[in-house]
């Protein structure tokens, strides 16, 4: 059951996405900006949280999850820290993400040759 | 006979675009983009049974090995060809954030490494982070005082 919800979330998410390419001509730049941005407020009211219990990989593994973990980390460290624990905490859960993305990004690049 | 004039060009140029085929992209998207979430599903599931994390733990090795499978197949020029099928069946899940940092580092490797490898890896994911971090800094610190407060 897990699987089915992961599925139709997560590709709900993608047909979101497939619309505003389409329909409303944006470049996938503005769509990927508008998704994290979305990721982060729905995460301000607590939302994202309810979405990733119910649907697991299909909302931890869209764009949109970007932005509820950067928001997140932010808040972890903020109940710490005061409001200079947005600043520590707001790479904390991203940081495989993007460290793992610039290692193997570099290291492809080196390797292989560019197509087309 | 209606004349064309740069003002409202866009408008009446639409009339003679061809019409993209909306439902069989989105049916696509929705797919693949089902499909790749399915797959972080069974990742996930096995990390946290063979490898024992717990359930918010397991999604960092998930993305990871994601990221690296996207920037592999990047490399050998798969997964472009899968985003030209699926547009943002690919482009949304966390795989399409590693491959626009892959395929814009390799597009430009012929300039050097310092100066087209490392320099354009961000060229396309960046502004994500940018707008990211900028609305997560911001919501996060209305959040704070909006706890003192209340």
């Amino acid at each position: 059951m897990e699987f089915f919800w992961a599925f139709v979330v997560g590709g709900g998410i993608c047909v979101i996405g497939q619309l505003l390419f389409d329909v409303a001509k944006l470049t996938p730049a503005h769509v990927m900006s508008s998704f994290v941005v979305a990721g982060a407020v729905l995460d301000a009211f607590d939302l994202y949280d309810n979405l990733i219990r119910f649907a697991g990989a299909g909302a931890t593994i869209p764009i949109t999850s970007f932005g509820h973990s950067l928001l997140h980390g932010a808040m972890d460290q903020a109940d710490d820290h005061g409001f200079i624990g947005v600043a520590i905490g707001i790479f904390e859960l991203t940081s495989t993400g993007i460290a793992t993305a610039i290692l193997f990004g570099f290291l492809v690049a080196l390797i292989f040759k560019p197509k087309g | 006979m209606q004349s064309f004039d740069a003002k409202n060009y866009k408008q009446q140029s639409k009339d003679y675009q061809p019409k993209p085929p909306y439902f069989m992209n989105c049916l696509k998207a929705f797919i693949v983009g089902g499909l790749i979430c399915t797959f972080g599903q069974l990742l996930s599931e096995m990390y946290i049974s063979w490898f024992g994390f717990s359930e918010k733990d397991a999604s960092n090795p998930t993305v990871a090995t994601m990221i690296l499978l996207a920037s592999l197949a990047t490399g050998f020029g798969v997964y472009d060809r899968l985003g030209q099928f699926a547009g943002a069946g690919s482009a949304v899940p966390i795989t399409g954030f590693a491959n626009s940092i892959t395929s814009a580092a390799l597009e430009h490797k012929s300039e050097g490494i310092v100066l087209g490898i490392a320099t354009n890896l961000f060229k396309l994911a960046g502004s994500v982070i940018v707008f990211g971090v900028v609305a997560a800094y911001v919501l996060g610190i209305i959040r704070y005082f909006w706890h003192l407060l209340f």
